[in-house]
C-alpha cells in the first residue's frame, strides 16, 4: 500500500502514527496514521463520518488521542491544549473561518502575539505594518485597518493564512477552503498553495472535489470507517482507484438519471425582477423535468428561488401553476400552493432540533392533519410514519429528538417534511453541497424517482458533474439574469463554464 | 427530548420534595395539607405568570415588562372599581385582560414590525407601563377601604375546599397546557425558538409567533394583576416591583431554555412552585429576608448549571445513536 517515492527521503513536518480515538459508543479513529512532508499538499480523502474532522482536531490539540503518538520533526511530544498545537506550528483554516467579525484584519492576524511596546502596551503602528507584510505576503490586497466583517469569505481565508505566517506555522491545514468560493477565488487559493508549498510548508487539504485534488495535491491518504484505507502519489493514481478506496466498493454509475416522459407545463415564471437581486427571470418548468440552475456563487440563484416562495417579494413579475396566476406572498401559501423550497444550508435552515421526528416531519403539513384548530397527535403520526418509511429512515421512535439522528437520517426527515406538503413543484438548493459521494448518489435516486412520480423539480447546483448528470434542461445565472439556457442533449461543461462566467458567444 | 424533559421535571420534583423534607425537620407543620394549600394558594400569581413567560422565552424572546404590565392593569382595575363599585368583577377582570394583551401586543409589535431586541423593547415598556400607573393615579393609593367587598372577596372564595385563586391558576395551567401541546400556533411556539431560520421555510411567520406569544403573556399579566390588588388590596404605583425577576427565575429553574425552544408547561410550574416554596419556608425557620434572597439566587444558578449538563450529556448521547443508527 505504501508507494513511497521522492518524499520518503525528506523527514516529516508532522507525522500521526497508530493514532486510536473513541468516543463512548463509538470509535472514531483506530490506529491511523498520516505523515505531512514539508514542502508538499496531502489530499485527506473520505466519505462523511470516515474520521476526517477527529483527526484535524486531534492534530491541532482540540481532541486529546487515546493511543498512538504525534511526532513533530521527528520529536514525540503532545498536544495538550489548541495552543500547544498552535505553538509547534500546526494551523488550521476551516471551512467557516473561525475569525473575529469585529475586530479588525491585522488584529485578527495577531490576535494572542501582538507585537508589545513601551509599557507592554500593544504597539499599532507595527501591528499594522506586520499585517500589511503578511498580507502582501499571500497576495491579499487587504487593508489591514478595516474591520474583518467588512470581507468576503475569500478574503478572510486569506486573513487566516496570513495569521497562520504570522505565527510562523509549518503545518497549515486546510479543511474544504473552497466550499464557499466562486471560481476566481479559488484559482486565487491555488497560487497561495502553490507559494507555501514553495515556502516550504507541509499542507494537508481536505476536500470532497476530485478535480482540485488533482489539480492541488502530492499526496493523499484515504480514511474509511475510521481506519487508512489507502495512501501515496497522487501521480500514481486515478480517480477511479480513489473513489474505489473511499466507498469500499464501485459506485457504479455515479448518476442515476432515468429518463422520465416530460409533460405539460406545470409553472410559468415570466417577467421576475427585484430592484437588487435579480432581473428578467422567464421559464417554463414542466412535470416530470428536473430543471437545473446552474450559475457561480452570488449569481442570484437563490436569492430568485427565495423570492419565488414568498420570503422576499419580486417588484414585478408573474407565476402561472398550472396555467392559473398565483400570488405568493409567503413561504405559507407558496407550500399552500405546492411549490416547496428546500434549503442549501440544511444545518441552519433544515431540522429543528429539539423537536421530534414526527413533529418535524408534519410542521408545514399541521393544517391538513388538524381538526378544528386543534393538532391530532394521531393524523401527524400516521403521516410522519408514511413519509419516513419511504424515505427507508431508521430511527428508534418517532417521538425521539430529531438532533439525536445522524446527518443523514436527519437530511430525510427534512426531505419527508417537503413530500408530506404533497408538493407540484419541488426546488433542491444544492442538495448534495458537502456530502459523501454514497450519499450523493442516494440523493440522485431519490431526485429521478420524485420525477419519476411526476413532480417537477427544480435543482440549484454549482457543481457541473452533477447538473450534467441529473439534469434535463439548464438555465445558467450570471449576475442576476439568465445567461444561457441549454437542452440536456446540447449540454457540455465547456458552454456551462462559459456562459456562467460571461466568456464568448453564451446565450 | 420528551423523554429528557421528564428527567428534568423529576429532577424538580425531587429537589421539591427534597427541601420540603428539610423543612420538615426544622418545622413539622410545614408539611401539612392545608399548609401546603396554603403555599400553592400563595404561588399561584407566579405561575400565572410564568406560563405567559415561557411562551415567550420559548421563542427565544424575552418579557421584562411583566411585573409592570401587572402594576398597570392592577392600578387600572382598582381605579374601575373604585369609581363604579357596581360593575360586576368578571367583567372588570376581562377588561384587564385585554388591557394587559394589549400592552403585550405593543411589545410583539415593536419585535415583530420593528425588529428592536427584545430585552431591549420590554425594558422601554417596563418603564413606560411603570409611569403610566403614575399619570393614572398621580401617584395616590388605591386602598382596601376604596375597593368593593366583591372586588377583594372573589380571590378568597372557596369552591371546593380551595380558594379561587388556586382554581384560576389551574384554569390557566390547563389552558396554556392544551395551547403549547395542542394547537399549531404552541407547536410554533417551539419551532421558532428551536431554529427561526428552518421555520421561516416551513412556512411559520416568525415574527408573528412572536407576537402571540407577547399577547399571551401580556394577558396573563393582565389577570394576574387583578389578583395582585384584590389578594394584597391595595393598588399603588411599585406593585410588584422588581417581580419580573422572579418570573424569569420561575421559568429558568423550571428547565425553559433562555436559547428558546426548549422548555414545558410542567417546568414553568415545578419551577415557580420551588421558589415558592422557598420563599414560604425560609420565614417559618427563621431565615432572614435576605438571606432569602441570597438562597434564590443560589439556586437559579445551581438549576442553570444542572440544566447546561443535561444538555451536555445529551451531546454524548447523540454520538452514541448516530453511530448505532
Amino acid at each position: 500500500m505504501l508507494q513511497e517515492t521522492t518524499t520518503s527521503r525528506m523527514k516529516p513536518a508532522v507525522a500521526l502514527e497508530g493514532i486510536s480515538k473513541s468516543f463512548p459508543g463509538v470509535k472514531a479513529l483506530s490506529g491511523v496514521s498520516l505523515a505531512l512532508y514539508p514542502g508538499s499538499v496531502t489530499a485527506l480523502i473520505g466519505e462523511n463520518g470516515a474520521g476526517k474532522s477527529t483527526l484535524v482536531k486531534i492534530l491541532t490539540g482540540i481532541y486529546q488521542p487515546d493511543g498512538g503518538t504525534i511526532r513533530v520533526d521527528g520529536e514525540e511530544t503532545h498536544f495538550p491544549t489548541a495552543m500547544a498545537a498552535a505553538h509547534a506550528g500546526v494551523t488550521a483554516i476551516h471551512q467557516e473561518t473561525v475569525l473575529f467579525d469585529e475586530l479588525s484584519v491585522a488584529e485578527n492576524i495577531f490576535l494572542g502575539h501582538a507585537p508589545r511596546g513601551r509599557f507592554g502596551l500593544i504597539d499599532w503602528t507595527k501591528l499594522n505594518n506586520n499585517a500589511r507584510d503578511l498580507l502582501r505576503r499571500v497576495g491579499a490586497d487587504i487593508d489591514p485597518t478595516i474591520r474583518l466583517r467588512d470581507l468576503g469569505i475569500a478574503n478572510k481565508h486569506m486573513v487566516a493564512i496570513a495569521r497562520a505566517l504570522s505565527i510562523d506555522a509549518s503545518v497549515v491545514i486546510m479543511d474544504e477552503p473552497t466550499a464557499a468560493l466562486s471560481h476566481k477565488e479559488i484559482h486565487e487559493l491555488y497560487e497561495l498553495i502553490d507559494r507555501l508549498k514553495a515556502d516550504g510548508k507541509a499542507i494537508l487539504f481536505i476536500s470532497h472535489k476530485f478535480d482540485e485534488i488533482f489539480r492541488i495535491a502530492d499526496r493523499y491518504t484515504v480514511f474509511r470507517d475510521g481506519g487508512m484505507v489507502g495512501e501515496g502519489l497522487i501521480a500514481d493514481v486515478t480517480q477511479d482507484q480513489l473513489v474505489k478506496m473511499m466507498v469500499g466498493r464501485d459506485v457504479g454509475q455515479v448518476f442515476p438519471k432515468v429518463d422520465v416522459a416530460i409533460g405539460e407545463p406545470v409553472l410559468t415564471v415570466s417577467g421576475y425582477r427585484h430592484p437588487t437581486e435579480f432581473e428578467d427571470i422567464n421559464f417554463e418548468l414542466r412535470r416530470g423535468e428536473i430543471l437545473g440552475f446552474y450559475g457561480l456563487i452570488g449569481a442570484g440563484r437563490s436569492e430568485f428561488m427565495q423570492s419565488l416562495i414568498g420570503i422576499t417579494r419580486p417588484s414585478a413579475g408573474a407565476v402561472k401553476l398550472h396555467g392559473e396566476v398565483l400570488v405568493i406572498r409567503s413561504p405559507a401559501e407558496a407550500i399552500e400552493a405546492g411549490i416547496v423550497y428546500v434549503p442549501e444550508e440544511r444545518g441552519r435552515q433544515g431540522a429543528i432540533i429539539g423537536l421530534p421526528i414526527f413533529q418535524n416531519v408534519t410542521l408545514p403539513s399541521l393544517q391538513k392533519t388538524s381538526r378544528a384548530g386543534f393538532l391530532k397527535l394521531a393524523n401527524e403520526f400516521a403521516l410522519a410514519r408514511d413519509y419516513t418509511q419511504r424515505l427507508d429512515l431508521r430511527a428508534a421512535s418517532l417521538d425521539q429528538d430529531v438532533g439525536t439522528l445522524s446527518g443523514g437520517n436527519q437530511q430525510k426527515v427534512v426531505i419527508a417534511k417537503w413530500l408530506a406538503t404533497q408538493p407540484k413543484v419541488i426546488i433542491l438548493d444544492e442538495p448534495t453541497k458537502g456530502i459523501d459521494i454514497g450519499s450523493k448518489a442516494a440523493v440522485h435516486a431519490f431526485m429521478s424517482e420524485l420525477a419519476g412520480q411526476g413532480l417537477s423539480v427544480i435543482m440549484v447546483s454549482s457543481e457541473i458533474p452533477e447538473i450534467m448528470g441529473m439534469a434535463d434542461r439548464v438555465i445558467v445565472m450570471r449576475e442576476g439574469r439568465i445567461a444561457g439556457r441549454f437542452e440536456r442533449a446540447e449540454l457540455t461543461a465547456e458552454k456551462l463554464v462559459r456562459a456562467a462566467a460571461g466568456i464568448g458567444e453564451a446565450a | 427530548m420528551a423523554k429528557l424533559l421528564k428527567n428534568r421535571e423529576i429532577l424538580l420534583v425531587i429537589a421539591i420534595a427534597a427541601l420540603l423534607v428539610a423543612i420538615t425537620l426544622r418545622f413539622p407543620g410545614f408539611v401539612a395539607p392545608a399548609n401546603l394549600a396554603r403555599v400553592y394558594n400563595d404561588t399561584s400569581i407566579l405561575i400565572i405568570l410564568a406560563l405567559g413567560q415561557m411562551a415567550v422565552i420559548l421563542t427565544r424572546c424575552i418579557d421584562l415588562s411583566m411585573a409592570a404590565n401587572l402594576a398597570l392593569c392592577g392600578m387600572v382595575a382598582a381605579m374601575i372599581n373604585a369609581a363604579f363599585p357596581g360593575i360586576p368583577i368578571p367583567l372588570v377582570i376581562l377588561v384587564v385582560v385585554a388591557l394587559g394583551a394589549l400592552l403585550g401586543s405593543i411589545n410583539g409589535l415593536l419585535v415583530w414590525k420593528l425588529e428592536i431586541p427584545p430585552i431591549v423593547v420590554t425594558l422601554g415598556t417596563l418603564t413606560i407601563y411603570r409611569g403610566t400607573i403614575f399619570l393614572l393615579s398621580k401617584g395616590a393609593w388605591i386602598n382596601a377601604h376604596q375597593m368593593s367587598d366583591a372586588f377583594k372577596a372573589l380571590p378568597r372564595t372557596s369552591l371546593i375546599g380551595f380558594p379561587v385563586l388556586s382554581w384560576l391558576s389551574v384554569l390557566a395551567i390547563a389552558a396554556v397546557y392544551i395551547l403549547m401541546t395542542r394547537t399549531p400556533v404552541g407547536r410554533a411556539f417551539f419551532a421558532v425558538g428551536g431554529n427561526p431560520h428552518a421555520a421561516v421555510y416551513t412556512g411559520i411567520d416568525v415574527g408573528r409567533t412572536r407576537f402571540f406569544a407577547y399577547c399571551l403573556s401580556g394577558g396573563l399579566a393582565g389577570l394576574a394583576g387583578y389578583l395582585w390588588v384584590s389578594r394584597y388590596a391595595v393598588a399603588y404605583v411599585d406593585i410588584a416591583a422588581g417581580f419580573e425577576l422572579d418570573i424569569i427565575a420561575a421559568c429558568v429553574i423550571g428547565g425553559i431554555s433562555i436559547a428558546g425552544g426548549i422548555g414545558s408547561v410542567g417546568g414553568a410550574v415545578l419551577g415557580s412552585l420551588f421558589l415558592g416554596v422557598i420563599k414560604n419556608a425560609l420565614p417559618v425557620i427563621n431565615i432572614s429576608p435576605f438571606a432569602q434572597l441570597a438562597i434564590s439566587g443560589t439556586v437559579i444558578i445551581i438549576a442553570v448549571a444542572v440544566n447546561a449538563r443535561t444538555e451536555k450529556r445529551k451531546g454524548r448521547v447523540i454520538l452514541k445513536k448516530a453511530e448505532a443508527v
